[in-house]
């Protein structure tokens, strides 16, 4: 069945349509934003660091980046910055978290076991995986340049 | 009749009522004065978006039996499709309603199959009334075809938004002032489109081929038709069409899409347009036939187009496969 017919002028057309993604545009907003949560998320530790240690202050500022990301999604604000900031809103901890409430809040209708607990890392899983990994193999190449060098 | 490869003509099939109703983005749009029922909110105060759609699905048939002042077993078979995993939006819907019912899907183009088969059912004589009935809805379509609706991820501009509608159509046998007069059956193509946020584009060949199909079917010029609606290509498969038509030396002047025409894009966030199963018929059953009625149009091809994959087949790196059925309505003199 791979003797499909397919009209070679139609794709042709098909080709030198296809849209453009803006990248300039998309690449200034998502560093501006992007850049602003990070800029937030440096503030807050900075404040914390007033009463607790910076390590602390570095979790207590994760904690509240969380947080922050968890309620705009649930407010329904975080999808509408998403939609300008693109890249700036998924890769900081914010864009973490609104990934697991968004599938959160998207299965609640299938109950808490079904719905919530076995969807919430649909999206985020990946990152997950894809972290664990990662630091897997780049340990290893640490660990290997100390016993050598 | 069957009339060339893939077409029929029909001489006693006619429509008697349609009814739309849509929710809330729709009801913010340009025609939302031609809907009969619009929601204020995507739940219908129902706990689920997937039971929002059953409700929205009956409150159609209620409507369209109501206009047609006729009563639920009237009907001789239900004709029903939807974009929802198993089509379970209509059997949910019509179960314990003593409702003879076929269940179709061709995605988004299943209402003009609907009318395919039901106009069919009517011609042979197999059936008074038929109703047909297609559902979408923009949340239980978003989180089984792309991501959860509050993820915050960027919509690229090619994207189009389901559009929130459940409407119906009575095709019946008794003579009404609308006629379904053709129909041509589509082709399943695919020229290789992998991008599930370019449906439209990807979707243009299948309108090109049904359309090429029912003129060369027929033997006519897209000038035989006061106006041609296409379904969903949102707007830039409405360009592609029109520049592959060009190509191919049709011009389509009175020309346009209803996934286009639902959503004004200067105000409403839907990227290129409106998609799904309720888009085309929900500006066709009210806005065209509100034309029709008052004769400003005579004669027009409806052109339901759908794209056929689902997202586990698409991560497997395949293409998505289109179609596209046509309709033609005549105004009875």
């Amino acid at each position: 069945m791979n003797h499909q017919k397919i009209d070679l002028g139609i794709k042709q057309i098909m080709d030198q349509t296809k849209p453009k993604r803006k990248v300039l545009k998309n690449a200034f907003f998502a560093f501006l934003i992007g850049g602003f949560i990070c800029l937030l998320a440096q503030i807050i530790i900075e404040i914390f660091k007033q009463w607790f240690e910076e390590d602390i202050a570095k979790n207590i500022s994760v904690t509240v980046m969380v947080f922050l990301g968890a309620l705009c999604t649930g407010l329904g604000i975080y999808d509408r910055i998403g939609q300008i900031a693109g890249a700036g809103t998924i890769i900081p901890l914010t864009g973490f978290s609104n990934s697991m409430t968004s599938c959160a809040l998207e299965s609640k209708s299938e109950g808490i076991f079904l719905g919530i607990v076995t969807n919430m890392f649909k999206l985020a899983g990946s990152v997950i995986v894809v972290g664990v990994v990662s630091a897997f193999f780049v340990g290893s190449i640490v660990y290997l340049f100390r016993v050598l060098l | 009749m069957k009339v060339g490869k893939s077409s029929f003509t029909f001489d006693s099939v006619y429509l008697k009522e349609t009814s739309v109703v849509t929710g809330p983005k729709e009801a913010k749009g340009p025609l939302h004065s031609y809907f009969d029922e619009s929601y204020s909110d995507l739940h219908c105060n129902e706990s689920s978006w997937e039971k929002a759609e059953i409700k929205m699905y009956q409150r159609s048939i209620e409507i369209a039996l109501k206009k047609a002042s006729l009563k639920q077993n009237d009907i001789d078979v239900f004709v029903s499709g939807d974009l929802n995993n198993q089509i379970v939006i209509g059997t949910y819907a019509l179960r314990n309603q003593q409702a003879n019912y076929l269940g179709i899907f061709n995605a988004c183009a299943s209402s003009m199959e609907g009318f395919i088969v039901a106009s069919n059912l009517i011609q042979a004589n197999n059936a008074q009334y038929v109703m047909v009935t297609v559902s979408s809805h923009n949340a239980t379509a978003e989180r089984q075809f792309r991501y959860p609706t509050e993820y915050g991820g960027q919509k690229p501009e090619s994207l189009t938004s389901t559009v929130t509608a459940a409407c119906s159509a009575i095709l019946c046998k008794d003579k009404t002032k609308i006629k379904i007069t053709r129909a041509t059956i589509g082709q399943v193509v695919d020229y290789d489109q992998k991008d599930a946020q370019d449906m439209g584009r990807a979707m243009a060949p299948a309108a090109y081929n049904t359309l090429k199909t029912h003129f060369d079917d027929f033997k006519i010029t897209p000038e035989d038709y006061d106006y041609i609606f296409t379904g969903d290509l949102s707007q830039l498969g409405k360009d592609l069409l029109i520049q592959i038509m060009k190509e191919k030396g049709y011009n389509l002047n009175h020309y346009d899409d209803c996934g286009v025409m639902i959503y004004d894009r200067s105000f409403q966030q839907v990227s290129s347009g409106g998609s799904g199963c309720g888009c085309l018929p929900s500006v066709a059953y009210s806005y065209v036939l509100d034309q029709m009625k008052k004769k400003e149009l005579k004669k027009v091809l409806l052109v339901a187009t759908g794209a056929l994959h689902n997202p586990m087949i698409l991560a497997q790196k395949e293409s998505i496969p289109v179609i596209a059925h046509a309709i033609c309505l005549e105004v009875v003199e």
